[in-house]
């Protein structure tokens, strides 16, 4: 249905419409890069190696993904059950109040750099 | 309080709203520039702008007002409010920008390749859209009401009057510089104050909040009851009453109330002597207590459920609000939306540090706003209490602007995607100006809710909100971006169980069919079971259904995952023409 949205409109169009039905990337892709490394055409031609290479990135990133969400639930989801133990008002308040932000934060930094770092591995895996 | 300082801090923000809004309007010249703005808004700005959006009245005014009725376990709303974005961050962020779509419906569509599944993801858009707006409204009301005495629709309908009127004009651009320039002003009605309550109570000698033991009044309190309460009191207390205990009527006779539970008739007024313990005010299911309302009556098991509940609700249902979804597409691309991301939970921390110092303040110092269930108005009224004089009329102002801007920026977001979502599904034609007319209606339904039901508890609308969210588009964001296998009767089959029950049981509860005890419980708090019965119906019915996986699985999962660079950046690139 999108391709008959008005020309003025162009976020569906391109998003939704031409990676849903196996359009290689987008059509302008090929001429802009003439030259690929075969991995990279694998890619954009959809074939089964194409398909293997983005399971692995996949992967690697759902672990990290995974890792993060493991340490949220360490260091922040256990604190009910640590404080339903009779804990002083003060450690409440500290950790509640204050302590659980950093520790956040923390997990988000080297859960963004790791993701990264990921696309950089697997650009320098395809691209030589 | 002084009226007039507040009502010039109101219209000041008000008025800015509207200028940057204007501001935005100028620069804000293509179709993609009005939806989007053109997917080239940086980090920072949208970090600010995101931070901006989302921290509502209920993180502005609630926090405090929950933690003075009931201490230091309510900071579990804080926690995840921000743990939300970690959730999302590393779920979903840099995928949902990959997927170019731009509401969730968009997602949904481009994700599942069925209609059917787009239309439903838009209607949980919208219901969720306005359960969250209908808050703020009535929010904005009482906010009004608290300062200078108008009537409570007169804020609910000024905030969506200035809301319609940015959003129609300007767009997502100029929507934009509103929310980033209303995150710092936020942060900064908040962080003045508390430095001059704070150096206060320094002065004052210190004195520690208790919240094991019922608040003691400092000073000679007159107390007057709004609505009709029910007290409990573990000791006898001498108090002087003007107006009905226990149907009998007193004209200010000084009484001794005996232990037990008392019932206090609505415009009695109660005048405790110094020192004396402030009564808790018994709990009955149906109270609407405003946002500072209690982790479900119980205390042990119950307790410790509720939290888990609350947990989950916030941790998993931030990524499926409409308005923190329709941000990410802003960012102009995956590695950009997950830098942006991270911004903003130091943002959002950093904001998050300041709500309870009120509400630690409030116990100390205004303890009997528990007592007549107005303890949401707890950060606007400390500085007057503490500091008093011009400074807290000032200080008291600048507040009242903060709770403004609150209103406005989240009820600027969610009118922005709910509209987003109208102007797609439901009316016809796709132009700027349906979008407008979408605007419109995408306000008024909730102020005309909050008008006829204005008894509608405030913090249940939004606590419900997050459930209904982790449990319907929390399961259909990871699947769609994690398994290959999601097909569209499974995702739909999800939306509907997962959300629908979790909608239903709330809404039960609320209307008192649930049962005493643990059904009580289970169903006020239901994320705990919601949330995995929408993961397992949707990969259950997935698998039962494996020849309707979309043929373009593979292909769209290659976008969502792989950086730009493989598969460019048609939008932005497209924008920039």
């Amino acid at each position: 249905m999108s391709e008959h949205h008005p020309p003025r409109r162009p976020r569906r169009e391109t998003v939704t419409y031409a990676s849903a039905h196996g359009g290689a990337a987008a059509p302008g892709t090929a001429g802009r890069r003439p030259v690929h490394p075969p991995a990279r055409s694998e890619i954009d031609e959809q074939t089964t190696l194409g398909h293997t290479y983005v399971r692995s990135l996949m992967r690697s990133q759902l672990r990290a993904a995974l890792t993060a969400l493991g340490a949220l639930a360490l260091l922040v989801g256990s604190l009910p059950l640590l404080l339903a133990l009779p804990a002083p008002e003060a450690l409440v308040w500290a950790a509640l109040g204050v302590g659980v932000y950093p520790v956040v934060w923390a997990i988000a930094h080297w859960y963004v750099r790791r993701a990264e770092r990921n696309e950089r591995d697997f650009t320098g895996l395809v691209e030589h | 309080m002084n009226q007039t300082y507040a009502v010039a801090a109101v219209t000041a923000v008000v008025l800015a709203t509207v200028l940057i809004g204007a501001l935005g309007l100028r620069i804000s010249r293509t179709t993609s520039d009005f939806y989007v703005a053109s997917r080239t808004v940086r980090p920072g700005l949208n970090a600010a702008a995101i931070s901006g959006e989302y921290l509502s009245a209920a993180s502005f005014l609630g926090i405090a007002g929950l933690v003075l009725v009931q201490g230091p376990a309510m900071l579990w709303y804080p926690v995840g409010y921000t743990a939300g974005y970690l959730v999302l961050l590393v779920l979903v962020a840099a995928p949902l920008r990959r997927s170019g779509a731009y509401t969730l419906s968009d997602f949904a569509e481009a994700r599942l390749e069925s209609p059917q599944a787009r239309r439903l993801a838009s209607l949980f858009v919208v219901g969720i859209g306005w359960l969250y707006l209908l808050p703020q409204l009535q929010g904005a009301g009482l906010t009004l009401e608290i300062l200078t005495g108008a009537p409570d629709w007169v804020g609910g309908l000024l905030v969506a009057l200035v809301v319609t009127g940015t959003v129609a004009a300007g767009g997502m651009r100029s929507i934009t510089f509103v929310q980033a320039f209303q995150y710092w002003l936020k942060l900064t009605a908040l962080l003045v104050p508390a430095l001059f309550l704070l150096a206060a109570w320094y002065g004052d000698g210190a004195p520690r909040a208790r919240f094991d033991a019922p608040a003691v009044l400092r000073g000679y309190t007159v107390v007057r009851v709004a609505d009709t309460v029910r007290i409990g009191l573990d000791a006898p207390l001498t108090v002087t009453v003007t107006g009905r205990v226990d149907s009998v009527p007193y004209a200010d006779r000084t009484v001794t109330l005996t232990s037990g539970t008392h019932h206090v008739l609505g415009g009695t007024t109660l005048s405790f002597a110094p020192g004396a313990p402030l009564p808790e005010r018994a709990v009955t299911g149906s109270d609407p207590l405003g946002w500072s309302q209690p982790l479900a009556g119980g205390r042990d098991g119950h307790q410790l459920y509720a939290t888990y509940g609350l947990i989950l609700a916030t941790f998993l249902g931030t990524m499926g609000l409409p308005h923190v979804a329709v941000r990410f597409y802003t960012s102009p691309h995956g590695r950009a939306a997950r830098r942006t991301t991270l911004v903003v939970l130091g943002l959002v921390g950093a904001f998050y540090l300041l709500p309870p110092l009120y509400g630690a303040l409030g116990r100390i110092y205004a303890p009997e706003l528990a007592l007549t269930g107005s303890a949401d108005a707890a950060v606007l009224v400390l500085p007057d209490r503490i500091l008093g004089g011009l400074l807290g009329d000032l200080l008291g102002a600048l507040l009242a602007g903060g709770a403004f801007a609150a209103f406005l920026s989240t009820a600027s977001g969610l009118t922005m995607s709910v509209a987003g979502v109208l102007t797609q599904d439901v009316l016809p034609s796709r132009g700027v100006r349906h979008f407008r007319l979408a605007t419109l209606l995408a306000t008024a339904v909730p102020l005309g809710v909050g008008v006829v039901a204005s008894k509608v508890p405030v913090a249940d609308a939004v606590g419900l909100a997050f459930a209904v969210s982790a449990s319907s588009f929390c399961p259909l964001l990871v699947l769609g971006i994690w398994w290959r296998r999601l097909t569209p009767p499974g995702a739909m089959a999800g939306l509907l169980l997962g959300g629908g029950s979790a909608l239903v049981a709330v809404m039960a509860t609320r209307a008192g069919l649930a049962p005493g005890g643990w059904p009580h419980t289970l169903m006020a708090w239901p994320a705990v079971w919601s949330v995995p019965l929408g993961f397992l119906s949707m990969v259950l019915v997935s698998l039962a259904t494996p020849r309707r996986v979309p043929p373009g699985t593979p292909a769209i999962l290659a976008r969502l995952h792989l950086p730009e660079e493989f598969t460019g950046t048609v939008p932005a690139q497209e924008a920039r023409r």
